[in-house]
């Protein structure tokens, strides 16, 4: 016992500088700008401590990996997490991460907005900080389109009648096999008022509204007014084919707009914006929200430190910095009235009008077993029969909730 | 010591006086002695290999998932029939056949081609052989890197040459798979098979000659047959082998449009799905079906030994 505590010593010392000030391990997503971020806040701390940006792999697979591996086996070493939005519920269930409470819970939810807060709950508690969002929206070619469509009947129609004047008609979005297909789907079904799971997360339900969106995307992809490429399509694909002048409607998120000034400035002047189609006439669409929280690791040994520095990591100053440099759209409201958002926000307001109604995806500790099983579900989008589909994806879901599914 | 030496020398000669009784007791002590001796050995092999494969067998039992802790319970067979009525699971269990089968195939025919190039070679033998073993000797991750970059358009030159992203296609992509594996695996093949090919006597090769067999006729009776075990042992270790294959996969496709095998479908149930006790279930499937595949292949070396095929010839 007594050689196994003075082999360990040693080890717990790595957590701490050489010089007793603790480091506090921020385990994030790669991010250009990030480091001046982390900087900032280890200034502000005075020398109480010392912040390392651990920066983890681009892909989000391989993030979550890293992180689940690690929790798993209790590893120290991790102070503070940036989670992708879709998985609080799961390392909450798990208990990896700890909750936010008191004054630093009131401090995260004011002035936060709603959608992104949603998503950094679990059963009722705050588990974690919205770093920054990310919402799509409708970009067209004004030389083409004169009127944005409001809703997705309309844009199929347009782009149909286009076709057949033999102009440039293309829809262009995200259709292959991954957790961007699911977003599309997650989106046509909060628009027509359904629902993949139950609130609590507990149940498959895929009710009216949820068949309503199969037969709306099979309808899309199989009019004939898509890109070739669409089953094969991811965000910087679709990027690309509009950005080429394939397309006369682009379905993306914002970074579009600031790779197009750089690359294609002459296509950018006819690029307009518009807030995402809607599935109902008479009811705005709700698009399905991405970003990073930040939460605390239960295996941080500095539990406080961790949690000062996250709130710090996403306080409104430095989301407004990363917003500027880095285009990530901030959580906190505020921070879009700043006239530094002006330039490079130009669609901020579109921005923040579908942020206030958003629709997030369902939040399960098995979503990620339950994505899987949707984006196999709905490839390709041709070809899904509505009721049928509708039918075997509950099932299948309701197997992932619990426990029964296979990951393929 | 030298105590320890006179007792030594004491019971020797007991031992020579009285006889067989006393001998008896000597063994037991020697067998005693000898289970002391090889009792570390079976604690560690109980320690690394025995309980992880209990505990493995344990978690399949359950509904274990690291999502849901609190929801952990004893659920009988459950997660077999879950597994084993699920299609991506047969999917995978396909690939992984038809992978093993077509690349074992490949495998053992180039194997004995090089087998025979090592043997025969006259000049630079030493460098022949050495170079032939380069592919074994690369690590599997960095020559699967290599083969992923060259396939991958815009830069790879293979994907140049052919056009197109094989590695996005379901047929293209199990092929390029099976010739990374069979590029790294073949040297190891024909290093099994150069051992068969030493233990063919010289003076079989003479006699099949003086009766007029031709090359391809020595070939066949005679090197063959007298090569059969080394054959049999090659076929079983590539056939193991094969059937677990992870890496190449992991890094070519990482699994997708549907070219999993079972051990990357394991991996992602266990590593990235958090469910213990259906990747547990996949583990000890495999596990199984390894067991079965070695059982056939002895059972098959106990009525093909050579003592049988020179009854037959």
């Amino acid at each position: 016992m007594a050689t196994t505590l003075t082999l360990l010593a040693p080890l717990a010392a790595c957590g701490s500088g050489g010089d007793g000030i603790p480091t506090i391990n921020v385990y994030y997503a790669p991010e250009q700008n990030f480091q001046q971020v982390v900087d900032q806040c280890a200034g502000q701390a005075q020398g109480r401590y010392q912040i390392a940006y651990r920066i983890l792999p681009r892909g989000a697979d391989d993030q979550r990996v890293q992180m689940v591996r690690r929790l798993a086996a209790g590893d120290t070493g991790m102070d503070v997490l940036g989670l992708d939005v879709t998985w609080t519920p799961e390392f909450a269930s798990a208990e990896w991460i700890l909750e936010w409470t008191g004054d630093r819970r009131t401090e995260v939810e004011t002035g936060t907005l709603a959608g992104p807060l949603e998503s950094a709950r679990y059963q009722g508690k705050l588990y974690a900080a919205p770093k920054n969002t990310n919402t799509q929206l409708l970009w067209y070619r004004s030389d083409i389109v004169s009127e944005p469509p409001k809703t997705w009947d309309e844009m199929i129609k347009a782009a149909e009648a286009l076709k057949a004047q033999g102009k440039t008609y293309q829809v262009i979005t995200m259709g292959a096999q991954y957790e961007g297909l699911v977003v599309l789907y997650n989106t046509l079904v909060a628009s027509a008022g359904g629902m993949i799971i139950n609130e609590a997360g507990t149940e498959a339900v895929m009710d009216a509204g949820a068949v309503q969106a199969l037969a709306l995307l099979q309808r899309f992809a199989s009019a004939g007014i898509t890109n070739p490429s669409f089953t094969n399509t991811q965000e910087d694909d679709a990027r690309l084919q509009f950005q080429s002048g394939q397309g006369a409607f682009q379905l993306n998120y914002p970074f579009v707009y600031a790779a197009m000034a750089e690359a294609a400035p002459d296509l950018l002047k006819n690029v307009k914006w518009a807030r995402y189609p809607a599935v109902d006439p008479n009811v705005p669409s709700k698009v399905t929200i991405g970003g990073y929280n930040m939460a605390v690791s239960r295996y941080s040994p500095h539990p406080e430190l961790a949690f000062e520095v996250a709130a710090c990591l996403r306080n409104a100053e430095h989301q407004l910095f990363s917003a500027v440099h880095d285009g990530v759209p901030p959580t906190i409201e505020r921070v879009y009235d700043d006239p530094q958002m002006d330039e490079a926000y130009p669609m901020k307001n579109e921005i923040l009008e579908e942020l206030r109604d958003p629709a997030v995806r369902p939040r399960t500790p098995a979503y990620q077993n339950v994505s899987t099983v949707l984006s196999a579900g709905l490839s390709p989008p041709q070809d899904i029969e509505p009721e049928k589909t509708a039918n075997k994806l509950r099932r299948e879901i309701q197997d992932a909730l619990e426990s029964k599914g296979v990951l393929p | 010591m030298s105590q320890a030496a006179a007792t030594a020398a004491a019971s020797n000669q007991m031992r020579s006086r009285v006889g067989k009784a006393r001998l008896s007791e000597g063994k037991r002590a020697e067998r005693r002695l000898a289970w002391m001796l090889c009792a570390p050995a079976v604690i560690v092999l109980a320690a690394v290999a025995a309980y992880p494969m209990i505990y493995a067998i344990w978690l399949s039992l359950q509904r274990s998932d690291l999502k849901f802790p609190q929801d952990q319970k004893f659920i009988g067979l459950a997660n077999y029939v879950t597994v084993l009525t699920n299609q991506y699971w047969w999917s995978a269990f396909g690939v992984t056949v038809l992978i093993t089968v077509i690349s074992v195939a490949i495998e053992m025919v180039l194997g004995m081609g090089l087998a025979l190039v090592m043997h025969y070679t006259i000049v630079a033998r030493g460098t022949v052989r050495t170079a032939a073993l380069i592919p074994y000797g690369i690590v599997t991750v960095v020559a699967a890197f290599s083969w992923k970059y060259a396939w991958t358009p815009g830069g790879g030159y293979l994907a140049e040459l052919t056009g197109g992203a094989p590695l996005t296609e379901r047929p293209s992509a199990i092929a390029i798979i099976i010739l990374a594996e069979v590029w790294k695996t073949t040297p190891f093949t024909a290093l099994l098979l150069l051992s068969g090919l030493a233990l063919v006597p010289d003076d079989l090769l003479k006699a099949a000659s003086m009766d007029g067999a031709t090359r391809w006729q020595k070939f066949v009776k005679v090197m063959l047959p007298v090569m059969k075990p080394a054959i049999l042992v090659a076929l079983l270790f590539r056939t193991l082998d094969g059937f677990r294959i992870f890496d190449n996969i992991f890094v070519l496709t990482g699994g997708a449009n549907n070219t999993s095998s079972v051990s990357m479908i394991a991996y992602n149930n266990l590593i990235k799905g958090l469910n213990l006790g259906i990747g547990s279930t996949m583990s000890v499937l495999i596990f199984l079906t390894i067991a079965i595949i070695a059982f056939v292949f002895v059972k098959l070396f106990g009525t093909a030994a050579p003592g049988s095929d020179t009854g037959r010839r």
